[in-house]
């Protein structure tokens, strides 16, 4: 671990210790608010158009109802978060391939669409074809809605969010399976005839997997940029967030048999999830408060 | 191959023509600001005059605050304050007598005077540094790259600005600014920094600022012109005796492909609270995508996977 503090202490110099970038202006629980519900509106697409491929109807029509509310909360998220909301419009003013924001807007625009347009007819009964082409094609939209957040981040000046490119697309990817699968585990919950939800169980707990181990990529990272996800309010939150997936994958486990396991499994795989968003969120602020992140990354490489 | 170059160059490294890039089929030269900080007196003239020419708010309010940071109470650039003038005090300030006996003006305006004033000047016992940041109106302007509305443009001058008409306030910009530089003003939501004047500029004066600074410390011009006032400047310096003197953000060569504005420094930039090596964020987009592509791929693999299984 010597190589973490490329720059000793008392070395370093600053500006009256003020920070060097501007800390973000996303705020809580705003970004993970809308970390979170795109990524489970994008995994639940994919799920319910899995479900519908292999004839698992009940499965295949909580996907849907998921993906679309999960859709609109996003949405709803993304705008509070604008400082001009009336203006949100104004998203869809470009297609600008160097903005992820902007890609991530027609990604969201076009998943909306589709995946409204596959629960209506779920609901309705309407066009049943044409809500299961729609359904097909947001299980396209779906995986870039839950992972280009990891590009959004990682394309900022933020130490902790540029250094982390390649783990945060995977915390999210694991993180959207995780969710979708406790949105399918929870409605199982509810249900006396479960046999539909055998997927989403092991969606579950594939997720788990993928999320925990993410995770500690993220904590393993190299060089100082790495230190917010080990240490301080961040570091305990990304533990704290992977204790609640493990524990979740566990009961996951016993979810077959009991409803109650599989209600717990959803709440902690769901609590999981959303804590690791906040834990992303404030290791970002805790890089970009902090000068000797910045100095640090830009003098040892980190 | 060369479409891919003009890409990659599109996204960093060195750019010549950053307003015909831009799409500006014919354009002005590309202007600047060089500011020589060892000829900064401040006198934060360049503050007030931004002030009163954009008739920028008071972040503040009104309320009287006081860092207790030696003379700067503004103490960073920000959504209202697109001049800021930063105070260094460094060495001891009362470690004693100087062997000169007392401080000379000269000691504390620093090297750069010193040696001006007067060949066998004793070492000065402290020197002050002053600094008169601004937005680097960077040839990669990472603010521009991720603007999601096309709020933030490049103008016919090469400069970068906000139209505020358009600007929706996502903050992505602040996040992306490797200086910190633009940022929101919470009461209107949206993003404001440096124009370098764009009104002035297309009425053919130059920025308030560098017309108040009475030492010539903020120059402005076309940056081809200033680059070479600049190395000459740090050769003149070098040359007596003052080794500290660097240039920063000179380089089209650097992280950022050159600023637009850019500065003598007598020490370090992060002694300045300037970062030492920025680098544009968007110089590893392509790599970023391609691992959210591969996220993206592995989430539909594993759904795959989890309805592989047989049906119970
Ligand atoms: S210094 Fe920051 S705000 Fe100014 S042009 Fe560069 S990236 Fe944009
Ligand atoms: S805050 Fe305004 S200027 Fe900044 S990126 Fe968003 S829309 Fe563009």
């Amino acid at each position: 671990m010597s190589e973490e503090r490329q720059v000793p202490e008392a070395e370093f110099r600053s500006y009256y210790g003020r920070p060097i970038l501007k800390v973000t202006r996303w705020k809580e629980p705003h970004l993970p608010a809308y970390l979170f519900l795109g990524e489970l509106s994008g995994a639940a697409a994919v799920l319910a158009a899995a479900a519908a491929a292999t004839r698992r109807p009940a499965l295949a029509r909580s996907g849907r109802l998921i993906a679309a509310a999960a859709a609109y909360g996003g949405a709803g998220f993304l705008t509070a978060e604008l400082g001009r909301p009336e203006r949100f419009v104004n998203m869809l003013r470009v297609a600008k391939p160097t903005s992820p924001m902007s890609m991530g807007s027609w990604i969201l625009a076009a998943h909306s669409g589709l995946v409204s347009a596959a629960a209506a007819s779920e609901v309705t009964g309407q066009l049943p074809v044409l809500g299961a082409a729609a359904g097909l094609a947001a299980s396209v939209t779906g995986p870039l809605l839950a992972t280009y957040p990891g590009v959004l981040l990682a394309n900022t000046a933020v130490p902790a969010w540029h250094t982390a490119y390649r783990e945060l697309p995977l915390l999210f990817a694991g993180g959207a399976m995780t969710a979708a699968g406790a949105g399918g585990l929870a409605v199982s919950a509810c249900r006396a005839d479960r046999t539909d939800f055998d997927a989403a169980r092991r969606l579950a707990l594939a997720g788990a997997v993928m999320e925990s181990a993410a995770g500690f990529g993220l904590e393993r990272l190299h060089g100082l940029s790495g230190e917010p996800y080990r240490q301080g309010n961040s570091g305990n939150l990304l533990r704290t967030a992977r204790f609640l997936t493990i524990g979740g994958a566990a009961a996951t486990l016993a979810a077959r048999r009991s409803r109650i396991a599989a209600g717990a499994a959803a709440a902690l795989l769901t609590a999981g999830g959303v804590c690791a968003k906040f834990a992303v969120l404030r290791a970002g602020v805790a890089s970009a408060r902090d000068p000797r992140y910045v100095v640090a990354a830009q003098r040892g490489g980190a | 191959m060369k479409h891919q170059a003009s890409v990659a160059s599109r996204l960093y490294g060195r750019l010549d023509d950053v307003s015909g890039e831009a799409g500006y089929a014919e354009h002005p030269p590309r202007v600047g600001f060089f500011t020589d900080t060892s000829v900064c007196i401040g006198c934060k003239a360049c503050e007030v005059a931004c002030k009163e020419w954009n008739a920028l708010p008071d972040p503040d309010a009104g309320v009287l605050k006081l860092s207790g940071e030696s003379y700067d109470n503004t103490s960073a650039l920000g959504a209202s304050s697109w001049r800021h003038v930063a105070f260094i005090e460094q060495g001891p300030l009362d470690a004693g007598a100087p062997a000169a006996g007392g401080l000379s003006p000269a000691d504390v305006l620093g090297p750069a005077l010193a040696g001006l004033a007067s060949p066998d000047s004793v070492a000065p016992a402290t020197r002050w540094l002053m600094a008169s940041d601004v937005c680097k109106h960077c040839t990669h302007a990472a603010c521009l790259d991720v603007c999601p509305t096309g709020a933030l443009v490049r103008t016919e001058f090469g400069t970068v600005i906000v139209q505020s008409d358009v600007c929706n306030g996502c903050a992505y910009c602040v996040s992306a600014c490797p200086f910190g530089v633009i940022d929101r003003r919470e009461d209107d939501g949206r993003a404001w920094k440096c124009t370098m004047c764009y009104d002035r500029l297309r009425g053919g004066m130059e920025p308030a600022c560098a017309k108040a600074c009475p030492t010539d410390s903020i120059q402005f011009g076309p940056l081809d012109e200033l680059r070479v006032t600049a190395a000459a400047r740090v050769q003149e310096l070098h040359a007596s005796g003052v080794t500290d003197a660097r240039l920063y953000g000179a380089d089209p060569d650097d992280g950022i492909g050159g600023a637009g504005a850019f500065f003598l420094l007598l020490d370090e930039p992060e002694v300045y609270g300037l970062p030492p090596n920025p680098v544009v964020t968007t110089k590893d987009l392509p790599a970023m995508w391609k691992w959210a592509g591969g996220a993206a791929a592995l989430l539909v693999a594993g759904v795959a996977a989890a309805f592989a299984g047989r049906r119970p």
